[in-house]
């Protein structure tokens, strides 16, 4: 069969039938910026930062939305696409208040990123003044409209990624907004609070509410690790900074959750830093607790244990392990129980 | 889990069974949600019209403690109507001739009598699940947790292999765990009758192998009790010390007034715990612990993925890591263990005692983990297992199985079915998520959910105060008015200390797995005004 080829910038170029342009490009690691698009969703073509120049076309097309044909001409980097994207991206910035000095973006924002890379020195277009009120009547998402772009990430992340199907446009033209049904607030809406909008929010309109104030995105650091709620054992990133998570996000490619998170795993991983957390053990007397050191509390441990085990025998021990920790430390359970004290009355909550 | 999260979202047809899973296991549900508006078939076989029904192309809302009744008028189907995939059976089962016989005693019109769900609908779902090849199933507790779970496991399996659904990708037999490392736990052994990798304990080879590693002269062969037998043996006094780690079972467990009363008789009580919880109030030593992520360590997920999990900061005060807490008993009982930290424990005893494991080590852990079976350091991971149908114990058998009802079922006095589940917004007794900012916001308090039939009998208005009892307890809760719930269920959680299903429900088991009824037992409901 002949092989699929089509001409990028002059050079040919394999693809796979049905391929789009992007994904085309992306495969053979050649880079064309985009904002809207969104790995595993449709195209929508919405932001039109993607632009290229197709040898017949009238206008220019959306590489992320154009299928690829047999010996297709595409230029990627004419004067006629910069100057396109170029203004695209100061229409953008001119469509809300994009104030990076005080956005909770900042760093992390793929406006910001194109407007440094298009080398866009001021503003061309005086912006837009009046915007749908903020929603933050909710515990974890901030929604400020006036920084969003409708790229409609949200959307898609929203009805084809999670499939909650909690969002989508509304309004037409200049009034255009993101909503939910009835365009209420989040918290009266099908929303399940999974963020997964706001992991997706190339800009600061959708930011976390538990996480703001708390780090730029350049003093983080990044730790993988595995949500400790239910057993789809989602891959998590940590943003770290001075030792204390600031938010949680997931591994976009990190099986088996794709880039997915849900409330719990996105959002409940403050337990940790709680102030009722216990630090130190504690050895009943007298019907109270009282504190006492490792050596005390593990020396009346063992010894119990001990006396227990010389005058009723082993079998009158029995513990549970934790289906909540490590592996590691459910095998030193068992091998406390079997190796040392000598029963198999180890259990943990297998079945339920 | 037979097969893989990566096959929910590009499976053709499946069969979702006593699974909540957009609140027990949102990112799962979004995989297979993915599926459905890709084009793929879903039965959501439920009492409640959870919220996967919403996409479903059938609901099936079968009465609570009906499933064997249900599958096996299925499998009438599909053995009357020829629907069954007779060379899978031949080659891969064995069985099928008392599994036949079994199941034309269930003809639809019967299974139907005792379900609740029609005839036709019946027909429906085997005539939909023998057109697709293959369908893939995935059930949770509402499979487990019943006197007959065991039986309602080998239905599903039945099922499966019946269709020949069983060794592919997308098919399978899929229970989604229900915590993070709930799979991690069984496979290190935290079992009663096996060592880790599930050797049994009463296999004098695999005594003498741990034996060996371990030091010792020799391991006790008589395979252990479990948690109710534990609970009771408090009372009882054939237990006299009870070490619990990181478990609530004040709040988790059926009954709570019992389950504290055999909890305050105990003569010595180890909490291992990283909060204090309702059931370190009876502790005699309370040791703080290390949480998830304050360790360097590994949990296993439902699909069988070793995973790693790493440290950001140390625990807060004196608080230790619970290997190192044992480790440290260990030692004041006279053995010095080797291992001095979780890599060390996986790398040098875990993965070469497991043979299922032997190829994992943590250097090949850095990215996607690895899904168990592998063997060598060359094996790239099971993504699902029994491939082709050659299972792994040879032939798969089909199990004649039959339909009993509940332990507790509803009279006169107690009219109404309670069963009991997870909420998204908390995990369990709340010890995380009740300290995790905001999501009390969302999900302050515990309801009775109840159906439109029953408000209007009763006279009860959403949001109301009213009172559920059982023959254990009584609760008095906000009433939730809802369509999810039909006529004569009560529905609850057992999140919150205040209302928890617990105080209700029934200590009736599983004789084989010692699982708790928590799906059903029999309530009345009160107004107070």
């Amino acid at each position: 069969m002949k092989k699929a080829i089509f001409l990028l910038n002059g050079k040919e170029t394999p693809y796979r039938p049905g391929q789009t342009l992007l994904e085309a490009t992306q495969a053979i690691g050649f880079h064309i910026p985009t904002l809207c698009h969104l790995k595993e969703t449709t195209p929508t073509g919405a932001c039109r930062i993607c632009l290229v120049e197709i040898t017949g076309a009238r206008s220019l097309m959306a590489a992320c939305s154009t299928p690829v044909a047999e010996g297709m001409e595409v230029f990627t980097e004419t004067e006629r696409v910069h100057n396109t994207r170029k203004l695209n991206v100061e229409l953008l910035l001119a469509s809300g208040k994009h104030d990076c000095l005080i956005c909770e973006a900042s760093g992390d924002c793929r406006l910001q990123e194109l407007a440094y890379y298009y080398g866009i020195k001021e503003l061309k277009f005086s912006q837009d003044e009046k915007f749908y009120p903020t929603d933050d009547d909710n515990p974890f998402i901030i929604r400020d409209f006036s920084r969003c772009i409708r790229c409609g990430r949200c959307i898609q992340a929203c009805n084809e990624l999670v499939v909650n199907r909690a969002i989508s446009y509304g309004y037409r033209g200049k009034n255009s907004k993101v909503v939910t049904g009835g365009d209420g607030p989040y918290t009266d809406s099908e929303c399940v609070f999974c963020g997964q909008c706001v992991e997706v929010c190339p800009v600061g309109a959708l930011t976390e509410k538990k996480a703001k104030g708390k780090a730029r995105a350049w003093e983080t650091n990044k730790i993988r690790t595995t949500c400790p709620y239910c057993g789809v054992g989602c891959q998590q990133w940590l943003h770290v900074k001075d030792g204390k998570i600031a938010k949680v996000t997931a591994v976009e490619d990190g099986e088996p959750n794709m880039g997915r998170l849900c409330v719990k795993g996105r959002f409940g991983y403050d337990f940790i830093y709680s102030e009722e957390r216990l630090k130190t053990p504690l050895i009943r007397e007298n019907g109270n607790f009282r504190e006492a050191s490792w050596d005390e509390a593990l020396d009346l441990v063992a010894g119990k244990f001990k006396e227990i085990i010389a005058t009723h025998g082993p079998d009158a021990i029995a513990g549970v392990s934790c289906a909540r920790s490590i592996n590691e430390d459910s095998y030193q359970m068992q091998k406390l129980f079997r190796a040392v004290i000598g029963t198999n009355n180890i259990d943990h909550c297998a079945r339920t | 889990m037979t097969n893989s999260f990566a096959d929910f979202a590009k499976a053709k047809m499946i069969l979702v069974i006593g699974s909540n899973m957009t609140e027990a296991h949102p990112v799962a549900a979004s995989l297979l949600k993915m599926a459905v508006i890709g084009g793929a078939g879903l039965i959501v076989v439920d009492p409640r019209r959870t919220p996967l029904v919403d996409l479903a192309n059938l609901h099936v809302p079968i009465k609570v403690g009906s499933d064997v009744a249900f599958l096996n008028g299925v499998m009438n189907v599909l053995v009357t109507e020829d629907l069954y995939d007779k060379k899978y059976v031949e080659s891969c089962t064995m069985g099928f001739e008392d599994l036949k016989k079994k199941v034309l005693e269930y003809p639809p019109e019967r299974a139907a009598a005792i379900s609740g769900v029609s005839a036709e609908m019946i027909r429906d779902v085997a005539r939909r699940l023998a057109a697709v090849r293959p369908a893939m199933l995935m059930y949770t507790l509402g499979i487990t947790e019943h006197i007959c779970g065991v039986n309602n496991v080998m239905s599903c399996a039945n099922l499966q292999m019946l269709l020949g659904n069983v060794g592919f990708e997308c098919g399978g037999v899929n229970p989604l765990r229900g915590q993070n490392n709930v799979q991690g736990a069984c496979d290190m052994g935290a079992l009663p009758n096996v060592f880790p990798g599930y050797q049994r304990v009463d296999n004098p080879h695999a005594r003498e192998k741990f034996a060996a590693a371990w030091k010792v002269e020799k391991l006790p062969e008589k395979p252990g009790i479990m948690i109710p037998q534990m609970i009771e043996g408090l009372l009882d006094g054939k237990v006299k010390a009870f070490y619990v780690f990181g478990e609530n079972l004040a709040n988790t467990e059926p009954d709570i007034r019992h389950v504290e009363h055999c909890l305050g008789s105990a003569e010595f009580l180890v909490c291992q715990d990283i909060f204090p919880t309702e059931t370190t109030r009876f502790a005699h030593v309370v040791l703080p612990a290390a949480a998830w992520s304050e360790n360097d360590g590994t949990f296993t997920s439902s699909e069988r993925r070793v995973n790693r999990v790493r440290t950001v900061s140390a625990p807060p005060g004196g608080a230790k890591p619970n290997w190192w807490i044992f480790k440290e008993i260990a030692k004041r009982m006279g053995q010095d263990w080797e291992t001095n930290s979780a890599q060390e424990i996986w790398d040098n005893e875990v993965s070469q005692l497991a043979p299922s494991l032997g190829g994992i080590k943590y250097f090949r852990l850095e990215k996607d983990g690895l899904q168990w079976p592998a063997p060598s350091l060359e094996h790239q991971g099971t993504s699902f297992l029994h491939k082709e149908g050659c299972f792994t114990c040879g032939l798969g058998v089909l199990a004649p199985i039959d339909w009993i009802p509940p332990a507790e079922v509803p009279d006169a006095e107690y009219p109404l079915v309670l069963s009991t589940g997870r909420r998204l917004y908390h995990y369990h007794t709340r010890t995380q998520t009740g300290r995790s900012q905001g999501l009390n916001d969302l999900l302050g308090e515990e309801t009775a959910d109840i159906s439109e039939a029953e408000a209007e009998k009763y006279g009860i208005e959403h949001g109301e105060m009213i009172a559920v009892k059982s023959r254990r307890g009584r609760v008095v809760v906000k009433a939730n008015v809802t369509e999810q719930v039909p006529e004569g269920l009560v529905w609850m959680a057992f999140h919150f200390r205040e209302g928890c299903a617990n105080w209700l429900t029934n200590p009736a088991y599983d004789p084989i797995t010692q699982t708790a009824e928590y799906k059903a037992c029999a309530v009345a409901i009160e107004k107070l005004a």
